[in-house]
C-alpha cells in the first residue's frame, strides 16, 4: 500500500516538475519575445487548474496516508495554488492576463515563483524516492 | 520662373516657389522659366535641376507620376532626346539661373515644385508609387504630395525629399555628385544654352519637357527619377528652354503634384502628373498651356502627347495647378517667409531625378545625378491633415517654409534673372541664400546655393554654400564632421556637467511651503528643460510630446529611491503636428543590434561610422546616407534632417509592412433601443456623420458600414446599385453570422448616395420602438466579423447596460455608497468578455471606440475594457438627452465632429526605446502591450497620450547623457506606412539636489495619477489615495533630511516641487479619487480612464482647472493670434476667497468652461459682455457669449475662443450665477478650500508636515 500511494506521488510529482520546466520555458519565450502575451497567457492558464489539482491531489493523499511531515511540506504550496487561483479579479482572464503580465514585473514574479516550484517538485521528487524504496515490499 | 506657371494652383504655387527658390539653388534657371514649366515640366524641371540635387527632387515627383507613364512617353516621345537636351539644358539653367537669381530661387525652385505635388504624391504614392521603388516611389510621391514642393526645391535644399530619393540616391548618389558637379559645370559652360531658354521664356516647353521627360523617365524603369531625367533629357533639344524649364518646371513640378494628388491614380497620376503639368494644362489650363505653349513652343507640343493621358486624372489638379502660377510666385514669397521659421521644411531633394537624368542625360552632361533624398516636411502631416484637419492649410506652409524662401527668390531672381541667369551661375549663392534660414547654417565656406533647404534644416543651411555645388561631388570631403563629433560628443560629456552651476539655484531654491500664500504663480506652469548645452537643447524633443518626470536622471536606482520621486515618461506621440520634417529614403538608418532609428543623440566617430546612443553599438553610415539632400553635399551625414531633428517621420517601406496597408474602414455599431430612441442621439449622429461624409480621413479606397442592434442586430446592405439601402435583421444572437458579409462594408464613394439615404432614414426607422433589450456583445462579435478581414476603427454608441446574449452585465452599483469615505468597490470589470473581445479585435488590426450616452448606470468599468485593450477611445456622456440637457448634445455634436475628422493611424504599433541600464516596466494608456517595448495599437489617433514607468536597472555612471527613443509605426489614411519617431536626450546625474533640482512636476503628478489608478483598480482606492499622500510625505521629508540637512519644523520644497503637495490634493479631491463627496460609479470610473488616456496638457486641467478673473480683461500683455488680440488674465488660486462678488470669474477645466458671475458684478459686464441689463435677468441655463458689438464682448470671447483652440475636444461653456444650483458644480473645482470630506490646502500642509515629523 505504502508503495502504492508513494508510486503515485512520484509519477504525479513528475508530471508537476514537466509543467514548472514548462511554464518556466513559456515564460522565457514570452520573455525574448518569441511569442506574444496573448498566445503565451492562453498557453499557461490551460494549465492552471491541472496543476492545482495535481498538487492538491498528492498533498491529500499523504494526510490520507498519515504522512505529516510531507503533507505539512506540501500544504503551503497546495494552500498558494488555490489562493492565487481564487483571487483572480473577475474581469482577468486567469491567473495569467496577457494584459497585465507586462506591468509591475508581473512576468518576473511568476519566473520566480515558477523557478520556486520546481525546485519544490525536484525535492519531492527525490523524498517520495527515497520514502518509497524505503517501504517494505 | 515655374513658379508663375505654377500660380495656377495657389497651394502648389506656394510650394513651388519654395521648390523654384531650392531650384535657384541647384539651378537658379528655373526661376526664369517657372511659370510654363509648372505643369509637367515642373517635375521634369526639378528633376533637372537637381541634376544637382533639384533634380532629385523632381524624380521624386516625377518618379511616381512618370514612372507610370514615363516608359511610355519616353519612348514615343522626341522628347528624350530634347530631354537630354534640356536636362543638360535645364540643368545648366538652374545653375544658371541660380547663378542669377542666386538666391533660392534655384533651389527652391526645384524641389518646390515637387511640393505642389504633394497633393497628387499621396495619391500616386498609393498606387503608382508601388511600381518603382514601392516604397521609395511612393514616399517620394507621398512627400511630395505634402511636400513636394519642397521637395523639388529641396532637393536643392536637400531637407525636404530624403529619403524619397534615397532609392535614386543609392544608385546615383556618387553619379549624383557628379552630377552636381557637372550641372554646376554644366551650369557655367551651359549657362549660355540655358540663358537663351530662359529667355524664351520657355519655362512651360521646359515643363513640358520634364513632364514629357518624366513619363520616359519612368519607363526607363524604376530609375523613374531617372527616368524622368532622362525625361529632362529630352528636353535637350530644348536646352536652352531648359533652364528656364526647369525652374518652371519645378513650378510645374510643384503643380504637377497637385495634379497627381488630384488624379489620385497612382500610374495614372504618375502620366498625369507629368502630364498634368502638361496635359493638365491641357485640359484645364488650356489657357496655361498656351501661355507655356506661347513661351515655349517645345513645351507645348511636349505637353500634348502627355497631356492627354495626364488629363484625364490629373486635370483637376492641374488646372488648379496652373492657375496658381501666378499665385505661386505669391505664394512662394509667402513661403519664403514660412521658411525661415520652419527648418524643417527643406525639401528632400532629389537625387534620384538627378541620377535618371544623369542616365537619359548621359549623353548631355547633365544628367548624371541620381540619388536624391527628399525630405518633406510636416506635410504629410498637411496630407494626413487634409484628412482629418485642414491639410491644405497644413502643407501650404511646410511648403512654403521650404519653397517660400528659395521661391520668392526665384522670383525675384526669375524676374530680374532671365536674362541674367548665365551670369549668376557663380553668384547664385549669394543671393538665394540669404533669403532665410541660410545664414545661420551656411556656414559651409562653399555655398550657398542650398540656401533655401537650410532655412528648413539648419545643417542644410550650412552645406548649403552655393558655391558648392560645383565641388559637390567633393562634398564628403567638408568638414561637417569636424563639427559634429564636436556636437554630438562634447555635448553629451558637457551634458551632465553644466547642471550644477546654472539651473540649480533657482529650481532649487528652498520654499516654505506653509509661509507662502501664493504658491501658484500668474502664469501658465512650463515643462522644465532639461539642463543640456545649447546645441542639445536645441535639438531636443518637444515637450509637448515627450516628457520625463525627472529631467535630470539620477545615476543608480539606489539614487532613485532616495529621492523617492517616481521616473517616468509622458508621450503625445501622434499629436497635430505644425511641422515635421518628413523623410523618404531607400534605407532607414538604424542600429544594427538595438534596432534604433539614427537620431540627434547618436556621435559621427568619423565620416563613415556612427555610435548608437542608445547601445553603444558602432554602426556604418550608409552609402546613401552619406548625401545630405538638403544641401546637396556628400559626406556630412551629421547635417541630414534625421540628425537635425528630434521628431522626424519616416516613409516606411514594404519592409515595414506584415500586408499592404489596409484600407480606412469605418464600422458604426448603433443602439437603437428604446432607451436610445429615447435619449435620440442618432440624430445627432447622422446629422454629424453626414457633414462630414467627405472628411473622414481616407483614400479612393474607404469604406463605411453600419450595425444596429436591440434585442436582435441589424445589418444594412449599401452595395453599389441598390435604390436603397437594404435592412437585414439577424435575431440569432448566440451564434451572430454575417448574412451578406461583402456588401455590409461598402466604398464610400461608391455608395455614397445610399449611405446618405440610410443616415437620413436611421433617426426615425426606430421611433416607434417598444424594445428595451440590449444586446451589445453579440453585436460587437459580429461587428468583430465584420471587420477582421481588414481591420479598422468600430465606433459603438451605447445607452444603456447591455442585457442579453454573450457579455450581459448586472447593475453592481449601490446608490447609498456613492458617498462612503470606505470602501469603493467595482473598480473594475466584471467580466472579462470585453477584454477578451478587446484583444481579438486588437490582433485584427481593428480598434473599439465607446460611446456611452447613459442616464442611468451602465457599468463603464466592464464597457471601458472594449476600448482600453484594443487602443480605442471613450467618451461618455452622463444623463445625455437631446432636448433636456442641451449642453450635452452640444458637446456630442462637437465631439463627433472632432473625432470624425481627426487624423488616425491604423494598425500601429509603438515601441519604446531608452538608453541601456534604463528599462520600462509598466505602460499606461489604452493599447496592448504585446512584448515587453511593443505597443499594439489598433488605431492611433492624435489625442492619445501614454506613461511609461522606468526603473534604473544598471548604474548609470559611464554615460552623462541618457536617450529615449519612441517610433510609432502606422499607416496613415491615405495608405502609407510612416514611422513617426521622438527622440528625448536627458542629463545623468550623481547628487540627490540635481535630481531634485530637474523634477518636472506636472508629469510627476500625471504619473503618479496613473500609477493611482492602477492601484483603485488591483487594490483599493483609499490605498491609491494614502499612496498620492505619501508620495508627498516621502519626498519632501527625503528633500528635507538629504539636500537640506537641516531638520526644520517648517514644511519645505525646492521650487522645482513647490506646486507638488497642491497637485496631489487637486488629485484627491479629483472625481476619480474622491471621497466623501457623492460621485457615481461610472463617472468615477470614466475619470479615471481619462487620467490613463489624455496627454499630459489636457490632463492637467482636468486635475488643477485655470481660474481667470475676466470682468476687468485689459489688453495688457496680450498676446496676438490671427490679427485677433487675446488678453492673458493672470491666473487666480483656486480659492472662494479669490472670488469676488464684484467680479466674474472663468474657470477652465478642460472639458468645460464655468463662467461663475457674482451677485455684484458689474452691471458694465453683465451687459457688455453677457448681453443682460442685469444679473437678475441673467438665465439659469446659458451656454454661448452673445456677440456683442463691444470692446470687452470681443475681448471676452477672443479669449475663450483662444482657449478653446488650444484643445481637441470643444469644452462646453456654462454661466453660472452665483446662488444658482449649478454653483455647486463650479465650486466642487475650488481645490484649495475645504470640503466636508477634504482638506483644505493648508490643512493638507499640515497634515503632511505632521507626517514627516512622524
Amino acid at each position: 500500500m505504502e508503495a502504492v500511494v508513494f508510486v503515485f506521488s512520484l509519477l504525479d510529482c513528475c508530471a508537476l516538475i514537466f509543467l514548472s520546466v514548462y511554464f518556466i520555458i513559456t515564460l522565457s519565450d514570452l520573455e525574448c519575445d518569441y511569442i506574444n502575451a496573448r498566445s503565451c497567457c492562453s498557453k499557461l492558464n490551460k494549465w492552471v487548474i491541472p496543476e492545482l489539482i495535481g498538487h492538491t491531489v498528492v498533498t491529500v493523499l499523504m494526510l490520507v496516508s498519515l504522512h505529516w511531515f510531507i503533507f505539512l511540506l506540501n500544504l503551503p504550496v497546495a494552500t498558494w495554488n488555490v489562493y492565487r487561483f481564487i483571487m483572480v479579479p473577475s474581469g482577468n482572464m486567469g491567473v495569467f492576463d496577457p494584459t497585465e503580465i507586462h506591468n509591475r514585473g508581473q512576468l518576473k514574479s511568476h519566473m520566480k515563483e515558477a523557478m520556486i516550484k520546481l525546485g519544490f517538485h525536484l525535492l519531492c521528487f527525490f523524498m517520495y524516492l527515497y520514502s518509497g524504496s524505503r517501504c517494505p515490499g | 520662373m515655374s513658379a508663375p506657371a505654377g500660380s495656377p494652383h495657389p497651394a502648389a504655387s506656394t510650394r513651388i516657389p519654395p521648390k523654384l527658390g531650392g531650384a535657384a539653388v541647384s539651378g537658379a534657371a528655373a526661376g526664369p522659366g517657372p511659370a510654363p514649366h509648372q505643369q509637367n515640366g515642373p517635375a521634369q524641371n526639378q528633376m533637372q535641376v537637381p541634376p544637382g540635387y533639384g533634380l532629385h527632387p523632381q524624380n521624386y515627383n516625377v518618379p511616381s507620376g512618370h514612372y507610370s507613364q514615363g516608359p511610355g512617353k519616353t519612348t514615343s516621345l522626341p522628347l528624350d532626346s530634347q530631354s537630354g537636351g534640356y536636362y543638360s539644358g535645364v540643368y545648366t539653367i538652374p545653375t544658371q539661373n541660380v547663378v542669377t537669381p542666386n538666391t533660392a530661387n534655384q533651389q527652391s525652385g526645384a524641389q518646390q515644385i515637387y511640393g505642389r505635388g504633394p497633393p497628387a504624391p499621396h495619391i500616386v504614392g498609393s498606387t503608382p508609387g508601388y511600381f518603382q521603388g514601392a516604397a521609395s516611389s511612393s514616399s517620394h510621391l507621398h512627400t511630395s504630395a505634402s511636400q513636394p514642393y519642397s521637395s523639388f526645391v529641396n532637393h536643392y535644399n536637400s531637407p525636404a525629399m530624403y529619403s524619397a530619393n534615397s532609392p535614386a540616391v543609392s544608385q546615383g548618389f556618387p553619379s549624383t555628385c557628379g552630377h552636381y558637379a557637372v550641372s554646376t559645370v554644366s551650369n557655367a559652360a551651359y549657362p549660355s544654352v540655358s540663358y537663351p531658354s530662359l529667355p524664351a521664356g520657355d519655362p512651360y516647353g521646359q515643363q513640358m519637357f520634364t513632364s514629357q521627360n518624366a513619363s520616359t523617365i519612368r519607363s526607363v524603369r524604376e530609375n523613374s527619377f531617372s527616368g524622368q531625367n532622362t525625361a529632362v533629357s529630352h528636353p535637350s533639344p530644348l536646352p536652352p528652354p531648359p533652364s528656364q524649364q526647369y525652374h518652371q518646371q519645378l513650378s510645374l513640378s510643384g503643380y504637377s503634384p497637385l495634379s497627381w494628388s488630384a488624379s489620385g491614380l497612382p500610374s495614372t497620376q504618375d502620366n498625369l502628373i507629368r502630364n498634368h503639368s502638361g496635359s493638365l494644362a491641357t485640359a484645364n489650363n488650356n489657357p496655361n498651356a498656351v501661355a507655356e505653349s506661347s513661351s515655349c513652343p517645345v513645351m507645348q507640343t511636349v505637353q500634348p502627347p502627355e497631356s492627354s493621358p495626364v488629363v484625364s486624372t490629373v486635370v483637376s489638379g492641374a488646372s488648379s495647378a496652373r492657375a496658381p502660377p501666378t499665385a505661386n510666385h505669391l505664394v512662394e514669397t509667402v513661403a519664403s517667409v514660412t521658411q525661415p521659421s520652419e527648418l524643417l521644411q527643406q525639401k528632400g531633394m532629389q537625387y534620384g531625378d538627378y541620377v535618371n537624368n544623369q542616365a537619359s542625360s548621359a549623353p548631355t552632361p547633365l544628367s548624371s545625378t541620381s540619388d536624391d533624398e527628399e525630405e518633406e516636411e510636416d506635410e504629410e502631416a498637411g496630407v494626413d491633415s487634409s484628412s482629418t484637419t485642414s491639410s491644405a492649410s497644413p502643407m501650404p506652409n511646410s511648403y512654403d517654409a521650404l519653397e517660400g524662401g528659395s521661391y520668392p527668390d526665384m522670383l525675384s531672381s526669375s524676374a530680374s534673372s532671365p536674362a541674367p541667369d548665365p551670369a549668376p551661375e557663380s553668384d547664385p549663392a549669394p543671393a538665394p541664400v540669404p533669403a532665410v534660414p541660410q545664414p545661420s547654417k551656411t556656414t559651409k565656406p562653399f555655398g550657398y546655393g542650398y540656401p533655401t533647404l537650410q532655412p528648413g534644416y539648419q545643417n542644410a543651411a550650412a552645406p548649403l554654400s552655393s558655391g558648392v555645388q560645383p565641388s559637390s561631388p567633393v562634398y564628403s570631403g567638408f568638414q561637417p564632421y569636424a563639427q559634429y563629433p564636436g556636437m554630438n560628443q562634447l555635448s553629451s560629456s558637457f551634458g551632465g556637467l553644466s547642471l550644477q552651476s546654472s539651473a540649480q539655484p533657482e529650481s532649487l531654491r528652498p520654499v516654505n511651503l506653509t509661509q507662502e500664500r501664493n504658491i501658484l504663480p500668474m502664469t501658465p506652469v512650463w515643462a522644465p528643460v532639461p539642463n543640456l548645452n545649447l546645441d542639445l537643447k536645441k535639438l531636443n524633443c518637444s515637450p509637448d510630446s515627450f516628457r520625463c518626470t525627472l529631467t535630470n536622471i539620477p545615476q543608480s536606482q539606489v539614487l532613485l529611491n532616495k529621492a523617492k520621486l517616481p521616473l517616468g515618461l509622458l508621450l503625445h506621440p501622434f499629436r497635430d503636428l505644425t511641422q515635421l520634417p518628413v523623410i523618404t529614403s531607400n534605407t532607414i538608418v538604424r542600429c544594427r543590434s538595438c534596432r534604433t532609428y539614427i537620431n540627434p543623440f547618436v556621435s559621427f566617430i568619423d565620416q563613415r561610422r556612427w555610435k548608437c546612443n542608445l547601445c553603444y553599438r558602432v554602426n556604418d553610415v550608409p552609402e546613401e546616407f552619406m548625401y545630405n539632400p538638403l544641401t546637396r553635399s556628400y559626406g556630412e551625414p551629421h547635417k541630414r534632417p534625421e540628425v537635425q531633428n528630434s521628431t522626424v517621420e519616416f516613409i516606411a517601406s514594404s519592409d515595414y509592412m506584415l500586408r499592404p496597408p489596409q484600407p480606412a474602414v469605418y464600422l458604426f455599431v448603433l443602439d437603437v433601443s428604446h432607451n436610445a430612441v429615447e435619449a435620440g442621439y442618432l440624430t445627432i449622429l447622422c446629422q454629424s456623420l453626414s457633414e462630414n461624409l467627405d472628411k473622414l480621413p481616407g483614400d479612393s479606397r474607404t469604406r463605411i458600414g453600419f450595425v444596429t442592434f436591440d434585442s436582435t442586430i441589424h445589418f444594412y446592405n449599401l452595395q453599389e446599385g441598390l435604390s436603397q439601402p437594404q435592412m437585414l435583421i439577424v435575431s440569432d444572437i448566440d451564434d451572430v453570422f454575417l448574412p451578406t458579409p461583402d456588401s455590409l462594408l461598402v466604398n464610400l464613394y461608391e455608395s455614397k448616395e445610399l449611405i446618405k439615404d440610410l443616415l437620413n432614414a436611421l433617426p426615425n426607422m426606430f421611433i416607434n420602438t417598444r424594445e428595451t433589450h440590449s444586446a451589445l456583445g453579440p453585436a460587437l462579435q459580429a461587428a468583430f466579423k465584420l471587420m477582421s478581414p481588414t481591420g479598422g476603427r468600430v465606433s459603438v454608441f451605447q445607452t444603456q447596460l447591455p442585457s442579453l446574449g454573450a457579455g450581459l452585465l448586472q447593475s453592481r452599483e449601490d446608490p447609498n455608497q456613492r458617498s462612503s469615505t470606505k470602501v469603493v468597490q467595482h473598480l473594475g470589470p466584471a467580466t472579462d468578455f470585453y477584454k477578451k473581445l478587446a484583444l481579438d479585435c486588437s490582433g485584427q488590426q481593428t480598434a473599439v471606440d465607446l460611446f456611452l450616452l447613459s442616464s442611468q448606470y451602465s457599468d463603464l468599468a466592464s464597457l471601458a475594457c472594449m476600448s482600453k485593450y484594443s487602443a480605442g477611445c471613450i467618451y461618455y456622456y452622463p444623463s445625455f438627452h437631446y432636448t433636456h440637457n442641451p449642453s450635452q448634445a452640444e458637446k456630442l455634436q462637437k465631439d463627433l465632429k472632432r473625432y470624425l475628422t481627426r487624423k488616425i493611424g491604423f494598425e500601429a504599433v509603438m515601441r519604446i526605446r531608452c538608453t541601456k541600464g534604463l528599462s520600462m516596466h509598466t505602460f499606461h494608456g489604452n493599447f496592448f502591450v504585446r512584448s515587453t517595448d511593443l505597443l499594439s495599437l489598433a488605431n492611433i489617433n492624435p489625442d492619445a497620450g501614454f506613461a511609461v514607468q522606468l526603473s534604473i536597472e544598471e548604474s548609470l555612471t559611464d554615460t552623462s547623457l541618457v536617450c529615449f527613443q519612441t517610433a510609432l509605426l502606422y499607416t496613415s489614411s491615405k495608405g502609407e506606412r510612416r514611422i513617426r519617431v521622438h527622440t528625448l536626450c536627458l542629463p545623468v546625474v550623481s547628487s540627490l539636489a540635481d535630481v531634485y533640482a530637474g523634477v518636472d512636476v506636472q508629469a510627476a503628478i500625471c504619473l503618479l495619477a496613473n500609477m493611482a489608478v492602477d492601484r483603485s483598480i488591483s487594490s483599493s482606492l483609499s490605498d491609491a489615495r494614502d499612496a498620492l499622500v505619501n508620495a508627498v510625505v516621502d519626498s519632501l521629508s527625503a528633500y528635507g533630511s538629504t539636500v537640506l540637512n537641516v531638520q526644520h519644523s517648517a514644511l519645505i520644497a525646492p521650487t522645482s516641487l513647490k506646486l507638488f503637495p497642491l497637485y496631489v490634493l487637486a488629485l484627491l479631491k479629483q472625481k476619480a479619487f474622491r471621497t466623501g463627496t457623492s460621485t457615481r460609479l461610472d463617472d468615477r470610473v470614466y475619470a479615471m480612464c481619462q487620467i490613463k488616456c489624455q496627454p499630459l496638457v489636457h490632463l492637467m486641467k482636468m486635475i488643477h482647472p485655470n481660474l481667470y478673473r475676466i470682468d476687468r480683461l485689459t489688453d495688457e500683455g496680450a498676446i496676438h493670434v490671427n490679427d485677433r488680440v487675446v488678453p492673458q488674465p493672470p491666473l487666480q488660486k483656486l480659492s472662494a476667497e479669490k472670488l469676488t462678488r464684484e467680479g466674474a470669474f472663468l474657470m477652465d477645466c478642460g472639458s468645460a468652461f464655468y463662467i461663475w458671475v457674482g451677485k455684484s458684478c458689474d452691471n458694465n459686464f453683465i451687459e457688455d459682455v453677457l448681453g443682460y441689463p442685469n444679473f437678475a435677468s441673467i438665465p439659469q441655463k446659458m451656454a454661448h457669449l452673445p456677440e456683442l458689438d463691444t470692446l470687452s464682448s470681443e475681448r471676452a470671447r477672443s479669449f475663450v475662443t483662444w482657449l478653446r483652440d488650444s484643445r481637441p475636444l470643444s469644452p462646453i461653456l456654462h454661466v453660472v450665477k452665483d446662488e444658482s444650483p449649478a454653483k455647486t458644480e463650479f465650486f466642487q473645482h475650488l481645490i484649495e478650500d475645504r470640503t466636508e470630506a477634504a482638506f483644505s490646502y493648508y490643512e493638507f500642509l499640515l497634515h503632511i508636515q505632521q507626517q514627516i515629523c512622524k
